[in-house]
């Protein structure tokens, strides 16, 4: 019999909002720990994460987003933040303060950090090229841990046999 | 539910391999879960985690320490500890050390 190949698996992230940076490194942290293979491929927003510049500025706002309730911060019941409050100034720095505050009761690191964890776990970080190229960005531009500027076909290539995620 | 023979004593483990009450634990039942796992040697580095593993099983009511746990308690990094415990560290650490399959997201 063959030998069996080991598990592997492959996050898109596509999104460069705070709580949508959580699910691949979670998700991922938790498959490194179980000996399945990690690459996480970030394109378009989500190339904030792996941006120097951008990494620990991460954002959640409010506006547009229906879950967002008061309960976050401690007010029972499921009661909304009306959307025009939320384009005030200084909700979106507010909601970002709130989440970052959750993240640290229960222990969960900064993405920076998070990222850095995974990177010596073994996980291979990949940028999208077209979304370097629109944005005009470098190699440089990102942080330690992301190994090569990559097309959607050599995506395809690296991830042969992989689940693949988007996120 | 199963036994596992280590050396003339059944230890009783679950279905997935994890031993059933962590106060069974012995050292060659360590090295025998190491040696399935692929480890065919345990350094004084894997007896560090192996030991912090249960002691701080032990203070938190049985759980199994997440890796980001073991990686500041046992003072080691994060790279060291997927080279000890290599393709699974998380699971790895805690069939090894007795205690039940973790459940900690970080």
């Amino acid at each position: 019999m063959a030998k069996e190949q080991p598990r592997k698996i492959a996050f898109i992230c596509s999104k460069g909002n705070l709580d949508m940076a959580y699910p691949a490194l979670v998700m991922g942290w938790a498959a490194l720990g179980n000996g399945i293979e990690v690459t996480i491929f970030f394109t378009f927003w989500g190339m904030d994460m792996i941006n120097k510049a951008r990494v620990d500025h991460l954002e959640i706002p409010p506006v547009a987003n229906s879950s967002m309730k008061m309960n976050l911060m401690g007010v029972p019941g499921y009661i909304g933040i009306p959307q025009f409050m939320g384009a005030f100034p200084g909700m979106t720095a507010f909601a970002t303060h709130l989440m970052h505050k959750k993240m640290e009761d229960l222990k969960v690191p900064p993405v920076r950090e998070y990222l850095q964890m995974l990177v010596d776990g073994g996980a291979k970080l990949f940028a999208c090229k077209m979304s370097v190229d629109m944005m005009g960005l470098k190699k440089e531009d990102f942080i330690d841990g992301v190994q090569d500027i990559v097309t959607a076909g050599d995506f395809m290539d690296m991830t042969d046999g992989a689940q693949i995620i988007f996120i | 539910m199963a036994t596992k023979k280590v050396k003339g004593v059944a230890y009783e483990v679950n279905d997935e391999g994890f031993l059933l009450d962590p106060a069974t634990w012995t050292k060659e039942y360590a090295v025998e879960a190491a040696k399935e796992e692929g480890l065919e040697e345990l350094t004084e580095t894997h007896w560090k985690v192996i030991d912090f593993a249960r002691q701080s099983a032990a203070s938190a009511g049985g759980a199994s320490p997440t890796l980001r746990t073991i990686t500041d308690g046992a003072a080691i990094t994060t790279k060291d500890l997927f080279a000890l415990f290599p393709k699974g560290p998380a699971k790895k650490v805690a069939k090894i050390a007795g205690l039940k399959k973790p459940e900690g997201c970080v």
